[in-house]
């Protein structure tokens, strides 16, 4: 087995005395890619925000390589670098343009070489189409593009385990393909991933294991032929049933019966 | 056409008499925008995390300088100050406390408004990128806030330096007073005065203000 990148163990947590997590234990591999899903409210997004401490937890322990991260961590922001995270709404700074967008964290909180970084940067863009977005604002941006300089902005920082939370959610659909284009050819390159989203197509060829939540605990996992062609549990069946769709009273012809043109 | 009492304006010394009225005003508005600035921002921020008995506080103050008119914090703070505490205010020192006061209240406001009004996921995410917290106010809040801040900001500094108009009621020989000592001064000889005298005013107070407004709307479209 590879490396453990991602420990979870019996994480619990809670908003004013309901419980959004409950015992939840979870191991994420080296270049493991892993899916998060289940209906809204199951604490999905939750569980991304607690691994990167942007939530206090009320019990268990988070592990990155061994170490435990929580908002407690002395070293909490280096830990945080580690995690590269990509929001539902992309999160860009809108007073910056693209590039200095992805170069504040690198060469402000790792210190790194102005030029080398945007060296990489440029690189990136190249591969996500950008190239000639640098100097744009991301208001002049399109959702799909947005969210794609995001994921460069995560990248820039070398992390360990990218975190993705639901982040084409907010997109059009024909900007979705381009953004999940991208995190497809990131899982080729065997990064480590832990995804959040509701396209089901995309959770079946991106996944190497799918994780079904439901009210905060594990309610399935196993790899996505499996899950998705044979569900284990009835809540699973029922969750996935809820994306297709059939119209009872339907006939060949197109005609309704009783309602034959003469 | 009708004698709009201009020639008054270039009798002696009158038009410089007039700007250095100005003078007077520009000087009580910038110290206290000044002051106002700073200890708004400042305050503005402490007043982010406050709770409990400094809030009451902050709150009380806020309002009283708010639902008070100027001219009677002014006769409070130059007359009030003297048969109470026996203090020797000059009108422009008096003035000038008058107008921190007011002015860093309502700034202390509008910084706190344009702080929160940064959505919590700008701080998340750049919380995620592994960014410090001071890091993050520099970098990325602050200048945000400080463009959501700045056409109330401007807004505020130049209704400062309009209502430094009423420390004439403390004996400050600013603008409007010269203007009255030349229309006085000349009543028999140019009956006409006030009109031409307080449109020169009118002109003053604009060429004082309008470079401002002129100022923040070429950084706001710069920043937009």
């Amino acid at each position: 087995m590879e490396r453990e990148v991602l420990e979870i163990s019996h994480l619990r947590k809670q908003y004013d005395g309901q419980t959004v997590i409950d015992d939840l234990s979870l191991t994420v591999h080296e270049g493991e890619v892993i899916v998060v899903i289940g209906p809204s409210g199951c604490g999905k997004s939750t569980l991304l925000r607690c691994v990167n401490a942007l939530e206090d937890i009320q019990g268990g322990q988070i592990r990155l390589h061994g170490e435990p991260i929580s908002q407690k961590s002395r070293n909490l922001q280096q830990l945080r670098q580690k995690v590269g995270m990509v929001f539902q709404n992309y999160e860009l700074f809108p007073h910056m343009n693209v590039l200095d967008n992805i170069l504040l964290a690198p060469v402000k909180a790792q210190k790194r070489a102005r030029r080398e970084v945007k060296e990489e940067a440029m690189a990136l863009l190249g591969r996500v189409g950008l190239e000639n977005r640098a100097e744009s604002y991301p208001r002049q941006l399109s959702g799909g593009q947005k969210q794609r300089v995001a994921i460069v902005r995560a990248l820039c920082m070398h992390p360990e385990l990218l975190l993705f939370d639901e982040v084409t959610a907010a997109l059009d659909p024909e900007m979705v393909r381009e953004v999940l284009e991208v995190i497809l050819d990131l899982a080729d390159q065997g990064r480590t991933m832990l995804v959040v989203t509701h396209e089901m197509q995309f959770a079946r060829a991106v996944a190497d294991r799918i994780i079904f939540l439901d009210q905060g605990r594990i309610c399935e996992e196993g790899p996505p032929e499996t899950f998705f062609d044979a569900p284990k549990t009835e809540r699973a069946e029922k969750f996935l049933k809820t994306f297709t769709f059939e119209r009872k009273n339907k006939s060949k012809s197109g005609i309704r019966p009783g309602e034959e043109k003469l | 056409m009708p004698d709009l009492g201009l020639e008054v304006l270039w009798k002696g010394k009158n038009l410089i008499r007039l700007l250095g009225g100005l003078g007077i005003a520009l000087r009580i508005s910038l110290v206290s925008v000044l002051i106002s600035i700073g200890l708004g921002t400042l305050l503005g921020m402490v007043r982010r995390k406050e709770k409990g008995l400094p809030k009451v506080i902050m709150r009380l103050y806020l309002e009283f300088i708010r639902i008070m008119p100027q001219l009677v914090l002014l006769f409070l703070v130059y007359f009030g100050t003297t048969r109470s505490f026996g203090w020797d205010l000059s009108g422009e020192t008096a003035a000038v406390i008058v107008f921190s006061l007011w002015g860093t209240a309502e700034m202390s406001d509008l910084v706190r408004g344009a702080l929160n009004s940064i959505p919590v996921h700008q701080y998340e995410s750049a919380e995620a990128l592994g960014l410090w917290e001071k890091q993050i106010y520099r970098y990325v809040i602050l200048p945000q806030a400080v463009r959501r801040l700045l056409p109330p900001a401007i807004n505020l500094v130049t209704r400062m330096i309009k209502t430094t108009s009423l420390v004439l009621m403390i004996g400050v020989v600013e603008v409007l007073k010269v203007a009255q000592q030349i229309i006085e001064a000349n009543r028999m000889s140019s009956p006409n005065a006030a009109f031409g005298v307080y449109l020169a005013v009118f002109v003053i107070y604009f060429c004082a203000c309008w470079p401002v407004s002129l100022a923040a709307k070429k950084l706001e479209r710069r920043w937009r």
